[in-house]
C-alpha cells in the first residue's frame, strides 16, 4: 500500500513537470497521453484503497503515514513531508482522482483545437497532485503547502486565456481573496503551534480536549483558546471553499475552460475548506462558538448564493453559485456535528456536480461558445446524450428519491444533512434547517430552470452573437426560422465516456454508500469525530421533516415548470413587480461593487499618497533632498564671508574679539 | 582544512582579478572576472564541505596582528557561512548579467564588482570589530561607482542619495565602537559579543548601531535610498543590492545588535516593530501603484526586509532562523527578479511595465522563470521564501499577535502586486509590436536564471540544507538574549473543561452555543 500511495501522489507531479517542461517539444498527444495515463493509473490505485477501508469485495486497509522527507526543523517547530491515508483520505482519494481523470479524458475532445493543450493538461496534472498533498496531509503546514499549491494551479488555470483581460482579473481575484482566508489559516497553525507546540495533526487532535476551557490572549482580547483557534482555520476554509463574505472570487473564476470549473470549482479545491474543518473535527467539537459560526455561515452561504443562482442567465454561473450553496450545506452540516453527513455531501456532490458541469460544458460546445440559456432551448433533441446525463445531474442535485426505496444521490446526502441539523434541536440548529430547507427549493428552482431553458421551449439560438458567426446571418435574415439553421452536434466520446461514468456516479453514489458514511462508526475508524448520539437522532426526527427535503424539491419543480414552460411571460411579469429585489439578488447583493469601492479603490489610492506624499512629498523632500538644500543654502553663506577682503577679515577678527572678552568679563 | 587560509583566500582571488582587470581590454576583463568568481564559488563550495556542523562556533579562524591592537583576524560561524556562500553564488551570476550589457569601462566595472565581492566576503569574515567597519564601510564606494558610472539617466543623484544615506548611520556607528572597544578592552568581536555592558550604555549604543543597520535594511522611514539606487543601478549592480548588500543591515543585528546589546533590543523591541508594521503597509501598498518594474521590485524589497526585522526581534528560534532564511530567500528571489527585468530591459531599454504585455506568446521560457521567482516572491509553499516567512511571522507571533497580524497582511498585498505585475508584462495580449518581437531567453540567460531556479527550490522543499549550519549558532544566540526576552502576548491560562463534544445532542437543557462565555 506505501508504494501505491507515493505513486498515487508523485505520478500527477511527474506527469506535470515532464509534460509541461517538454511542453511543444514532445508535442500535444505526447503530453496528453502521459498525464491522461498518469491520472488513470492514480484513479486505479486509489479505489482499492478505499474499497479497503470499506471492506468491500474482501479487500482491506488501514491507517498509514507514508514518511518522504524531512521539511523544516527550527526549535520545537518541526514538521515534515509525509502522506497520511485513513478513511477520510481515502474519501478524497477516490474523488480527486476519479474526477480529475475524467476531466483529462473530457478534455482531449473539449479542448481539441485550443493551441496550448500541453500547458493545460500539466497545470491539470499540478493541480491534482497538490490537491493530493492537502488530503494526505499529515501536519498543518504540509496542509497549507496543498492549501496554496491548488491556489496556484486553480490561478494559472482560470486564468489560462491569458489574452482576456477577465481571465487575468479572474484569476488574481482568485489568489487573493484566498489569500484573505489563508492570513486566517496562518494565524490558526502559528497560534495551535504556540498552544499546542506542534503542528502534527494527530497530536494536536489528541491535546486539543486538554486545552477547552482554557483561554489565550489575541489582539489584546481574552479569548477561549480553541474557540478563536478554530474560528482562525476555519477563515482559511471560507476562502477556499467561497462562504459568503469570501466568496466573490468563485462566480469569476467560471472564466477558466469549464473541465476546470468541473474539476476544481466544483468537484474538489473547494471542498478543501470542508476537508479542513472534518480532518480536524474533534479540535472543533471543542470549540462550540467556532461551531456556531461554522453553522451559521454554511447556513447564511447555502440560502445566499442559491437566491443568487436564481437570476443568472449564465449557464455556468447558474451552476457557480449552485456549488457555493451545496458547500453552505456540507459546513453548517460539519457545524451542527454531522461530520459524516458533510463527508457524503461532498462525496456525491463532486459526481453530480462534476456532471452539471461537464454536460454543462458539452451544451457549450455543442453551442458554439455561447453560455447565455436565453439563446438555449429545445436542444432536448439536438444533443440527447448530454440530455439524459444533465437529467441524472439534476435529479441527483435536487434530490430526488423515495424514501426507503431509491433516490438519486444528493437525495440522501442532502436528506441527511436536513435532519441532522433538525435533530441538533439548538436555535442554530434550527435556523439552518429552515434555511437549509428553503435553500433546497431554490435549488430545485434554479436546476429546472437551467433544464428547461436549455433543452426544452423553442430554439432561440439565432439571437446568440456566437451563433450568428457561425452561421453568418442576423436574426432578421433568419426570419421564422429561430434556429438560424444551425446544427447543434453531440460532443465526441472522449467527452461523453466521462459524462457516462459520472452519470453512474450521480445515480448510485448515495445509494450504495449512505449506510456506511452516515451510519458507520467502524468505517470511519476515528478519522473524524463521530457523534453516535446524533446519528440517532437524526433517524429519529418526526416524519415531516423526513418529506421536507422532497416537498420543497416538488414544490420547487413546479415553479420552474409553471414559469419556464407553461407560461413564460411569467418570469418577466414577476421582474416587472418586484423590480428592486430581483435586481439586488442579479447583482450578486452588490458584493463586488461593496469590495470595490472599501478595498480595491482605497488599496490603490492610499498606494499613490503613501508614494507621492509620504515618501516623495515629506520622506525625501525634508531628509536627503532637505539636507542637500541646507548644505547648499550654507555654502553659500560661507562662500560669502570668505570674500578675499582684508576689510571684512579684520572686521570679523574684530567682532570675534568683542565677543570673546564679553565671554571672558561675564 | 589543515592550515589552508581559505578566508584570506577568497579575499585574495577576486582582488588580484580586480587589479587585472584594470590592465586588460574588455574581452579579457570579462574571462578574468568570471574566471575568478567561480574559482572563489568554488572555494565557497569547499569551505561549506568543510564546514563542521555541530563543531566549534568559530572556524576557519585566522590571525595577524597589525599596529596598535588592530587585528587581521578572520573567523566564520554558520550565519557568516551562508551568507558569505549566497555572496559567492551570486557573483558569476552577476558577471554574466553584465556580459553584452556593460560596454563603456567594461575592465573597471569588473574591477569594481571584484573589489565588492571581496568586501562583501570581509563584512561576514571579519572578526575584528574595525576590520569589519572598514569593510563594512568601503563597500560603498565600489557600489557608489558602479552606480554613479554605469547607471541610468537620473544616476547622480541616486548614487549620491544612496551614500549620503548609507554613511550618515555609519559616523555614529563609528563613535560607538569607539567607545565599546575602550570599554571592553579588545577589538574582537566573539568577546564582545559575551561581553556585558551596562543597560544605561546598551541604550545608546544600540541606538548608534541601529542608525547605521536600519539605512542598510533598509527600514521606514530611511528606505527611500533603495528605489532610486535600484532603478538607476546597472541589472548586476541591482542584484547585488538587494542580494547582498540589504543583507549586511541584518547582518548587523545579528551579530552586534542582539548578542551586545540584549536588553536594549528589548527595549527598542517596539520600536522596530511598529517601523516594521509601517513598511510591509506603505511600501506594499506603494509597490501596488509602481509603474516602473525596477522600482516596483524595490519597494517589495523594503516590505520583505521588514519581516526579517520583525523576525529577528521576536527573541526566539523560529524568529531568528526565519529571519536568516527569508535573507538568503530574498537575497535569492529579488535577485533573481531583477535579472528577469534585466533581460527584457536589454531588449527593449525600458522599464516602464506598460511597454510590455503577452510576453508569454513569445517568451514562454522567460514566462516560466519569471513566474516561478514571482510565486517564490508571494512566499508560495515549496519555495525558499516560504520556510523564511512562515517561521519568522510564526516566532512573532509568540510575541505580539497584532504584529503578525499586520506583517501577515503582507502576504495579501504581496499577491495582489506581483501577479498585477505579471499579468501586465507576461499575460494579456501582445500591444506593443517591439515588445512582441523580443526572442526568448539565450543561453546565457538561461545559465543566469536556471541556478537560482533550482536554489528557490531547493530552500524551499528541503531548508534542512541551510537550517542545520546555523541551528547550533542561532542557540547559542538565543541562549544570551533570553534574558531580555519579552514577554508575548497570549498569556496561555488553563481553565475549567468545557463539557466535552460541543455537539452533544443527548443533553436537554442547554447545548454548546450557549456556553460562548470569553
Amino acid at each position: 500500500m506505501q508504494t501505491s500511495i507515493l505513486l498515487i501522489v508523485f505520478l500527477p507531479l511527474l506527469a506535470a513537470i515532464v509534460g509541461g517542461l517538454g511542453n511543444r517539444a514532445l508535442g500535444n498527444t505526447v503530453v496528453k497521453s502521459l498525464t491522461t495515463g498518469a491520472l488513470f493509473v492514480s484513479c486505479a490505485l486509489s479505489w482499492p484503497i478505499f474499497l479497503g477501508f470499506l471492506g468491500w469485495f474482501g479487500l482491506s486497509a488501514e491507517t498509514q503515514v507514508v514518511p518522504v522527507m524531512t521539511w523544516v526543523q527550527s526549535g520545537t517547530l518541526t514538521f515534515d513531508w509525509a502522506l497520511r491515508v485513513d478513511t477520510l483520505t481515502a474519501v478524497m482519494l477516490v474523488v480527486i482522482t476519479t474526477v480529475s481523470a475524467l476531466v483529462h479524458l473530457y478534455s482531449w475532445g473539449y479542448m481539441e483545437e485550443d493551441p496550448d493543450q500541453p500547458r493545460f493538461f500539466a497545470y491539470l496534472s499540478l493541480f491534482t497532485f497538490a490537491m493530493l498533498m492537502l488530503v494526505t496531509a499529515d501536519n498543518l503546514v504540509q496542509m497549507f503547502f496543498g492549501w496554496e499549491g491548488v491556489g496556484l494551479a486553480s490561478y494559472l488555470l482560470i486564468g489560462f486565456w491569458f489574452r482576456k483581460p477577465s481571465a487575468n482579473k479572474a484569476a488574481i481575484k482568485a489568489f487573493v481573496v484566498n489569500r484573505v482566508g489563508d492570513l486566517g489559516f496562518m494565524l490558526g497553525i502559528f497560534g495551535t503551534y504556540l498552544v499546542f507546540q506542534t503542528t502534527s495533526i494527530p497530536e494536536i487532535l489528541a491535546a486539543a480536549p486538554g486545552m477547552s476551557g482554557s483561554t489565550i490572549g489575541f489582539l489584546g482580547y481574552r479569548l477561549q483558546t480553541m474557540d478563536i483557534l478554530c474560528i482562525l482555520l476555519f477563515i482559511g476554509a471560507m476562502g477556499k471553499s467561497a462562504q459568503l463574505g469570501l466568496h466573490t472570487w468563485l462566480p469569476d473564476a467560471m472564466e477558466g475552460p469549464t473541465p476546470v470549473s468541473a474539476l476544481i470549482h466544483a468537484a474538489t479545491m473547494v471542498t478543501a475548506g470542508v476537508f479542513m474543518v472534518c480532518r480536524l473535527s474533534p479540535m472543533f467539537e471543542t470549540a462550540p462558538v467556532a461551531l456556531g459560526v461554522v453553522t451559521f455561515i454554511g447556513a447564511a452561504t447555502c440560502f445566499f448564493a442559491a437566491t443568487i443562482g436564481t437570476t443568472q442567465w449564465d449557464i455556468k454561473r447558474v451552476i457557480a453559485y449552485s456549488t457555493c450553496s451545496q458547500l453552505g450545506y456540507m459546513f453548517f452540516a460539519a457545524g451542527v456535528g454531522a461530520y459524516g453527513a458533510a463527508m457524503f455531501h461532498l462525496f456525491t456532490h463532486a459526481f453530480f456536480k462534476a456532471l452539471l458541469f461537464l454536460g454543462a460544458g458539452s451544451v457549450i460546445h455543442a453551442m458554439h461558445h455561447e453560455q447565455d440559456m436565453r439563446y438555449y432551448g429545445n436542444l432536448r433533441k439536438h444533443i440527447p446524450l448530454t440530455f439524459w446525463a444533465m437529467m441524472a445531474g439534476t435529479l441527483a442535485i435536487t434530490g430526488v428519491g423515495v424514501l426507503y426505496v431509491f433516490g438519486f444521490a444528493g437525495f440522501y446526502s442532502k436528506d441527511a444533512i436536513l435532519e441532522a441539523a433538525y435533530a441538533r434541536g439548538t436555535g442554530l440548529g434550527n435556523f439552518a434547517f429552515w434555511a437549509g430547507a428553503f435553500a433546497a427549493l431554490l435549488t430545485s428552482f434554479y436546476s429546472w430552470r437551467l433544464m428547461f431553458l436549455t433543452f426544452w421551449g423553442r430554439p432561440r439560438w439565432i439571437e446568440s452573437e456566437h451563433i450568428q458567426h457561425s452561421v453568418h446571418k442576423t436574426p432578421e435574415e433568419a426570419g421564422e426560422d429561430t434556429t438560424g439553421g444551425y446544427h447543434p452536434h453531440e460532443s465526441p466520446a472522449s467527452m461523453l465516456v466521462p459524462l457516462g461514468v459520472l452519470t453512474l456516479g450521480a445515480i448510485f453514489a448515495g445509494f450504495l454508500f449512505t449506510g456506511d458514511f452516515i451510519d458507520s462508526e467502524a468505517f470511519w475508524g476515528g478519522s473524524i469525530y463521530y457523534n453516535e448520539n446524533l446519528i440517532h437522532a437524526l433517524h429519529g426526527v418526526p416524519y415531516w421533516v423526513k418529506l421536507t427535503a422532497t416537498f420543497v424539491m416538488l414544490t420547487g419543480f413546479a415553479i420552474a415548470w409553471f414559469a419556464y414552460i407553461r407560461d413564460t411571460s411569467i418570469p418577466g411579469k414577476f421582474v416587472e413587480q418586484f423590480r428592486l429585489v430581483h435586481a439586488f439578488v442579479y447583482n450578486k447583493w452588490y458584493f463586488d461593487e461593496l469590495y470595490h469601492a472599501v478595498f480595491v479603490k482605497p488599496a490603490f489610492w492610499l498606494g499613490r499618497q503613501f508614494w507621492l506624499r509620504g515618501d516623495k512629498g515629506l520622506i525625501d523632500r525634508f531628509g536627503p533632498d532637505g539636507a542637500a538644500w541646507a548644505v547648499a543654502q550654507g555654502s553659500a553663506v560661507a562662500k560669502r564671508v570668505q570674500s578675499g577682503y582684508l576689510t571684512s577679515y579684520a572686521l570679523i577678527m574684530l567682532l570675534g574679539l568683542v565677543a570673546a572678552i564679553t565671554w571672558v568679563l561675564m | 582544512m589543515g592550515g589552508f587560509p581559505i578566508l584570506t583566500a577568497m579575499l585574495a582571488v577576486p582582488l588580484i582579478a580586480a587589479i587585472a582587470c584594470f590592465f586588460v581590454e574588455a574581452k579579457p576583463a570579462r574571462v578574468i572576472a568570471l574566471a575568478a568568481t567561480l574559482a572563489n564559488l568554488a572555494l565557497g563550495v569547499l569551505l561549506w564541505a568543510n564546514y563542521d556542523i555541530g563543531g566549534a562556533q568559530w572556524q576557519f579562524q585566522e590571525e595577524a596582528n597589525l599596529f596598535a591592537g588592530f587585528q587581521y583576524k578572520l573567523g566564520i560561524d554558520g550565519i557568516a557561512l551562508l551568507l558569505i556562500i549566497l555572496s559567492v553564488f551570486l557573483m558569476p551570476i552577476c558577471i554574466l548579467a553584465s556580459w553584452e550589457s556593460i560596454q563603456k569601462r567594461v575592465g573597471e566595472f569588473m574591477a569594481a564588482f571584484l573589489v565588492m565581492e571581496t568586501l562583501m566576503i570581509g563584512v561576514f569574515a571579519a572578526q575584528d570589530l574595525f576590520l569589519f567597519y572598514i569593510f563594512f564601510e568601503a563597500g560603498l564606494i565600489p557600489m557608489y561607482l558602479i552606480i554613479g558610472i554605469w547607471g541610468g539617466a537620473d544616476r547622480i543623484y541616486a548614487s549620491y542619495k544612496f551614500f549620503l544615506y548609507t554613511l550618515l548611520g555609519s559616523v555614529l556607528m563609528l563613535i560607538a565602537m569607539l567607545w565599546m572597544v575602550n570599554q571592553a578592552g579588545t577589538t574582537d568581536i566573539p568577546t564582545l559579543m559575551q561581553y556585558d555592558f551596562a543597560p544605561g550604555a546598551q541604550t545608546w549604543l544600540w541606538l548608534a548601531f541601529f542608525a547605521s543597520f536600519a539605512v542598510k535594511m533598509p527600514m521606514w522611514p530611511v528606505h527611500t535610498w533603495l528605489p532610486d539606487a535600484h532603478v538607476q543601478a546597472p541589472t548586476a549592480g541591482s542584484v547585488i543590492l538587494a542580494g547582498v548588500l540589504l543583507k549586511m543591515g541584518g547582518y548587523g543585528f545579528i551579530r552586534f545588535s542582539l548578542p551586545m546589546f540584549p536588553e536594549a533590543s528589548a527595549q527598542f523591541a517596539w520600536l522596530v516593530f511598529a517601523l516594521s508594521m509601517i513598511a510591509v503597509v506603505l511600501t506594499s501598498l506603494i509597490a501596488l501603484v509602481q509603474e516602473d518594474m525596477k522600482k516596483l521590485i524595490a519597494y517589495s524589497s523594503v516590505a520583505h526586509m521588514a519581516i526579517v526585522t520583525v523576525g529577528l526581534f521576536a527573541f526566539n528560534v523560529q524568529g531568528l532562523e526565519g529571519a536568516m532564511m527569508v535573507m538568503l530567500g530574498h537575497g535569492l528571489v529579488s535577485g533573481a527578479l531583477f535579472l528577469c527585468v534585466g533581460v527584457i530591459y536589454d531588449r527593449l531599454h525600458t522599464r516602464e511595465i506598460d511597454r510590455y504585455g503577452g510576453l508569454s506568446i513569445n517568451m514562454p521560457k522567460y514566462a516560466l522563470f519569471f513566474m516561478l521567482f514571482t510565486m517564490a516572491s508571494i512566499g508560495l509553499p515549496g519555495t525558499s521564501n516560504f520556510v523564511g516567512e512562515f517561521l519568522a511571522l510564526a516566532g512573532i507571533y509568540q510575541v505580539s499577535s497584532w504584529v503578525t497580524l499586520v506583517c501577515t497582511t503582507g502576504i495579501i498585498l504581496g499577491a495582489a502586486y506581483m501577479l498585477y505585475l505579471y499579468w501586465r508584462v507576461a499575460f494579456g495580449i501582445q500591444k506593443n509590436e517591439d515588445a512582441a518581437a523580443m526572442s526568448d531567453l539565450n543561453v546565457r540567460e538561461w545559465a543566469i536564471l536556471a541556478p537560482i531556479a533550482a536554489a528557490v527550490l531547493w530552500m524551499g522543499v528541503y531548508p534542512e540544507s541551510f537550517l542545520a549550519p546555523m541551528r547550533k549558532d542561532i542557540a547559542a544566540l538565543e541562549a544570551r538574549v533570553a534574558r531580555a526576552a519579552p514577554e508575548g502576548d497570549a498569556q496561555l491560562a488553563a481553565g475549567e473543561p468545557r463539557r466535552q463534544a460541543a455537539n452533544a445532542v443527548a443533553a436537554p437543557e442547554h447545548h454548546g452555543e450557549d456556553e460562548g462565555d470569553h
